[in-house]
C-alpha cells in the first residue's frame, strides 16, 4: 500500500484531466460527447444475474433514491410446470438486499432485472401535458424536475411499473440511465456495480459496440413486446412467463 | 347602423374575448423558458442540467489509475471482471481526494451476498452455505479477494 | 408488504390518483349532463323541461368552476399547472383540458348564460341599489340596449352558441373518458368505448343532478313542482340511462368473452376489492334500482305524489351510482399489478390535501356557487314573467 504513489499518480496530467472531466462535463461542453452520436439502451443478461441486488444499492447510492421507490429492482421468478401462466415472484425490497435463500425443488427460479426501458416509442412521454418529460437525442427518457407538474399521468401510462413521484420532490422520478454518467464516459451505477456482467450498457450508433455481434448470436427479447413500446432493455434468454 | 346599434353588446363581449387571448399570448412568449424547443417539445437545459449531477461510482477505469497493482493481480483470478466499486463501493470521494479512507470491508458477509447458496441463483456460480463451510471465520482468511481460488496464493 | 396480495412491481403499491381523481370525471359529468338537458330546450324544443332550462344552465356553470380544482389539488407542484397553456403537449390528452376547459366555460356557458339573462340584467341595474347595481351594471357590459330587435339576435346567437354548445359538451366530457381510455399499458382503463361510455353516463348523472335540485328548489321556495316537467325529464334520464347502461354491459361482456390475458386479474379484482363499489353499489343499486324505478313510472299509472317520491330517489341513486362508476375506474385501475399478479389498497386519508374532508367540502362547493348563482340571476320563470311587467 503505496499512498505516496498513488498521490503522484493521480496528479499526473493524464489521470488528472481525465479525472476532471468526468467530474465537470455538460453534454454539450464534453469535448468528447456528441448527442447525435448515440443511441442508448441496456443488454440484460438474464443467466448471469445471481440476485445479489448490488443494483439496486448501488442505483440508489448514485441517484440518491428515495426509500421504497426503485429506478431499478430485481424479481425472482419461481416457475413450476402447473404454473406458467401464474408464476411465483417476489421482490423483497426491490432486491436491494438480495433474496431468501432457495431451497432446490421441481421448479425453476431465475432472477430478472428491471429497470427504466428507455422505450423509443415511449407510452410516458406522450402522455406528458407540459413537456417535462422526453426523449432525450441520444434516445434517454429524462424528467424535467424543474418543469413537472406532478400529475401522475406518466405513472399510469408506463407498463413497466418504472416510474413514481418522488415523495418530497413531488415530481416524477425514474432511471435516468445515469446520464451524468453516460454522458462523460463512464458506464451506470448498477452496470458498474454488477459483479458478474448481467447489465451492460450499449450503444446501438456505437458500431464497435458488442452489443451488436451479441444480438445476432442470442435470443433476446423486450419486455411485454405486446406493447409496442420500442423498449431498449434487451433481454437475452427472458423467460416467456416473465410480465 | 342600426343594426350595428343591436349588435353591439355583442361585440363587446367578443372584444373581452379577444384582448384576453392577445394578453395570453403576448404573456405565454415571455413566459415560455427559451431552450424550450431546442432538440423537442421540451426545455433543452434540462439535458446539461442532468448530466451535471455528481457522479458517486468513480469507475474502474479511474481506481486503476492509481490501483494498477491491485488491477494485474486481479487479471490472473476469477474476478478479473468484477469492479472495483461492486464490493469497495462508491468511491469517487476517495478518487477526488485519496486521503479519503474507504472503509475496511467484512469479508464474513459481504463475499455471502453473491456466493451464499442457494437454488435460486444459476448453476455454474461458485456457491457455498457459508455457515458450514466458514462456521464465522472471515473468508479472506483463506481466499484473497482479488484473486479468490486458494491454488492461487491463498492468505499469507 | 402491507395492502399487497401477490405481487405488485415496487413502484406500484402506492396509489397516484386519489378520490380527488374520482371527484374530477363526476363533477365534469354534472356539467356535460346538465348543459345537455339546457339543450333540450333550446335546440330539440321540449318545451315541457322548460322550467328547467335556466337552473340547468346555472347548475353546469356552477360545477364547471369547481372542475378543475380537485386536479389543482392532486398536482405535485399547483403552481405550475399554467404551464399547460404555455406548452400543451399535443400528443398529450391531459393537455388538451385547460383550452377545451376554457373555451367551454367561456365560450359556451359564460355566453348563453348572460345571452339569456341579458334582459334580466339590464333591468336589475336599473331596478336594485347598492352592490348589487354595480354587479349588474358590471355585468351589462355597458350596453343596455333590450330593444326587441336586439333580443331576438341574442335569442338567434344564443341557440347557435347551444348548437356549438352540444359537441363542446361532449368534447369536454368525452375527453375525460379518453384521459383513461387512451392508457394502453391499463387494460381497465384501455378501452375506445370509455369516452362513449364517459358521455352517457355524464348525461345520466347531470339529468338526475338538475332534476334533484329543481325539485329541491320548488321544496325549499315553497312552490308547486311542475309534474309535467319532471316526468319529462324523468322519462329522458329513463332512455340515456338504457342506453348508458347497454354501453356498459357490451363493455363488460366484451371483457368476459375475449378473456385476454389481463381477465384473471381484473376478474378477481371484481369479487373482491371492488365486490361493494362495482356490483352491489354501481350496477345494482346505482344502475338497475333506477332503471327498474323509471320504468315502472312508465309502465304503472302511478298518483303525483308517489312520482315525484320515486323520481327523488331514483335521482339519489343515480347519483350513486355515478359516483360509484367513476370511482371503479379511477380507483380500480390502480388496484392490480399491470403484472397480473397481485392488488393493492386504496387508503384514502382523512384531513389529507387529497382525502375525505376535501372530497366533502370540494362536493360542497358547487352548491354553494349555485346558491350565489341563483341569487344573482334567479332562474324562476314566474318572477320572470313580472320582470317582464317591470320591463
Amino acid at each position: 500500500m503505496n499512498i505516496t504513489r498513488r498521490q503522484m499518480l493521480i496528479l499526473l496530467p493524464a489521470a488528472a484531466v481525465a479525472w476532471e472531466s468526468i467530474l465537470a462535463g455538460t453534454p454539450e461542453s464534453s469535448p468528447n460527447y456528441n448527442l447525435s452520436e448515440h443511441w442508448w439502451g441496456m443488454l440484460i443478461d438474464i443467466p448471469k444475474c445471481i440476485g445479489c441486488g448490488n443494483c439496486v444499492r448501488a442505483c440508489q447510492a448514485e441517484n440518491d433514491v428515495p426509500d421504497g421507490y426503485f429506478r431499478t429492482w430485481i424479481e425472482r421468478y419461481h416457475v413450476t410446470d402447473s404454473n406458467l401462466a401464474n408464476p411465483e415472484v417476489i421482490s423483497p425490497d426491490g432486491g436491494k438486499h438480495g433474496f431468501p435463500v432457495a431451497k432446490e425443488d421441481k421448479g425453476k427460479y431465475f432472477f430478472v432485472p428491471k429497470m427504466c426501458n428507455h422505450c423509443a416509442e415511449s407510452p410516458c412521454t406522450q402522455v406528458c401535458p407540459v413537456g417535462a418529460t422526453f426523449i432525450s437525442p441520444d434516445g434517454v427518457v429524462l424528467v424535467d424536475q424543474k418543469y413537472c407538474l406532478g400529475c401522475a399521468y406518466c405513472v399510469q401510462a408506463c407498463p413497466y411499473g418504472s416510474r413514481y413521484i418522488h415523495p418530497q420532490k413531488r415530481v416524477a422520478d425514474k432511471c435516468t440511465l445515469c446520464y451524468h454518467r453516460i454522458t462523460k464516459g463512464l458506464t451506470t451505477a448498477c452496470c458498474e456495480a454488477c459483479p458478474t456482467g448481467a447489465r451492460q450498457l450499449v450503444d446501438l450508433k456505437n458500431p464497435n459496440d458488442p452489443i451488436h455481434a451479441f444480438l445476432k448470436t442470442h435470443a433476446v427479447q423486450v419486455l411485454k413486446p405486446q406493447m409496442a413500446t420500442g423498449a431498449k432493455a434487451f433481454y437475452n434468454e427472458l423467460d416467456g412467463s416473465v410480465r | 347602423m342600426p343594426n350595428f346599434r343591436d349588435t353591439g353588446h355583442l361585440f363587446r363581449f367578443a372584444g373581452i374575448f379577444v384582448a384576453a387571448v392577445l394578453i395570453f399570448l403576448a404573456i405565454r412568449g415571455w413566459l415560455v423558458p427559451h431552450t424550450f424547443g431546442q432538440y423537442g417539445h421540451y426545455r433543452g437545459a434540462a439535458l446539461t442540467e442532468i448530466a451535471a449531477k455528481p457522479v458517486h461510482f468513480a469507475g474502474h477505469q479511474t481506481c486503476e489509475t492509481c490501483h494498477s497493482d491491485i488491477a494485474e493481480k486481479k487479471t490472473a483470478g476469477k474476478h478479473v471482471s468484477v469492479n472495483c466499486e461492486a464490493c469497495h463501493g462508491p468511491l469517487a470521494s476517495h478518487a477526488d481526494d485519496p486521503s479519503i479512507q474507504p472503509a475496511k470491508l467484512n469479508t464474513a458477509q459481504l463475499c455471502g451476498q453473491c456466493h451464499e447458496a442457494s437454488a435460486a441463483k444459476p448453476k455454474g456460480f461458485p456457491q457455498v452455505e457459508t455457515e458450514s463451510h466458514a462456521n464465522g471465520v472471515a473468508c479472506e482468511t483463506c481466499h484473497q479477494a482479488h484473486s479468490p481460488a486458494i491454488a492461487a496464493g491463498g492468505a499469507q | 408488504m402491507q395492502g399487497v396480495d401477490g405481487f405488485m412491481y415496487p413502484n406500484e403499491v402506492q396509489l397516484q390518483w386519489s378520490v380527488l381523481i374520482v371527484l374530477y370525471p363526476f363533477v365534469t359529468g354534472l356539467v356535460a349532463g346538465a348543459f345537455i338537458l339546457a339543450s333540450l330546450v333550446r335546440i330539440f324544443h321540449v318545451e315541457a323541461v322548460r322550467p328547467t332550462y335556466r337552473l340547468a344552465m346555472l347548475t353546469a356553470l356552477a360545477f364547471l368552476l369547481v372542475a378543475p380544482l380537485p386536479l389543482q389539488l392532486h398536482l405535485g407542484h399547483p403552481e405550475r399547472s399554467y404551464e399547460m397553456y404555455l406548452t400543451p403537449h399535443r400528443t398529450s390528452a391531459m393537455a388538451m383540458f385547460g383550452f377545451i376547459y376554457l373555451w367551454y366555460l367561456m365560450a359556451v356557458l359564460v355566453a348563453e348564460i348572460w345571452l339569456d339573462y341579458r334582459r334580466d340584467i339590464v333591468v336589475m341595474s336599473q331596478s336594485v341599489t347598492g352592490w348589487r347595481r354595480w354587479a349588474y351594471c358590471v355585468m351589462t357590459l355597458g350596453s343596455s340596449n333590450i330593444s326587441a330587435r336586439a333580443l331576438e339576435i341574442d335569442d338567434r346567437v344564443g341557440w347557435l352558441i347551444t348548437l356549438i354548445g352540444i359537441p363542446s359538451a361532449f368534447l369536454l366530457h368525452g375527453y375525460v373518458g379518453f384521459i383513461f381510455g387512451s392508457i394502453k399499458a391499463n387494460p381497465w382503463w384501455s378501452s375506445p368505448l370509455m369516452p362513449v361510455v364517459f358521455i352517457f353516463s355524464a348525461m345520466v348523472s347531470g339529468i338526475a343532478a338538475v332534476m334533484l335540485l329543481y325539485m329541491l328548489a320548488a321544496g325549499l321556495r315553497r312552490q308547486a313542482i311542475d309534474v309535467r316537467c319532471v316526468d319529462t325529464v324523468a322519462r329522458y334520464l329513463l332512455y340515456i340511462f338504457i342506453i348508458d347502461f347497454s354501453l356498459e354491459m357490451l363493455d363488460l361482456v366484451h371483457r368476459i368473452y375475449e378473456a385476454d390475458e389481463s381477465f384473471r386479474s381484473l376478474d378477481f379484482m371484481i369479487h373482491t376489492k371492488l365486490f361493494f363499489s362495482q356490483i352491489v353499489l354501481q350496477i345494482f343499486a346505482g344502475t338497475l334500482a333506477p332503471i327498474a324505478l323509471l320504468g315502472l313510472t312508465q309502465v304503472v299509472k302511478l298518483p303525483d305524489l308517489a312520482r315525484k317520491r320515486i323520481y327523488a330517489i331514483a335521482g339519489c341513486l343515480t347519483l350513486i351510482g355515478i359516483f360509484a362508476m367513476r370511482w371503479n375506474v379511477v380507483i380500480g385501475g390502480q388496484l392490480f399489478s399491470k403484472s397480473f399478479l397481485g392488488y393493492t389498497t386504496y387508503k384514502m386519508g382523512l384531513i389529507t390535501r387529497e382525502g375525505l374532508l376535501m372530497t366533502v367540502l370540494l362536493s360542497l362547493l358547487p352548491l354553494f356557487f349555485l346558491w350565489v348563482l341563483v341569487k344573482l340571476l334567479p332562474p324562476w320563470y314566474e318572477k320572470q314573467d313580472t320582470l317582464t311587467v317591470v320591463g
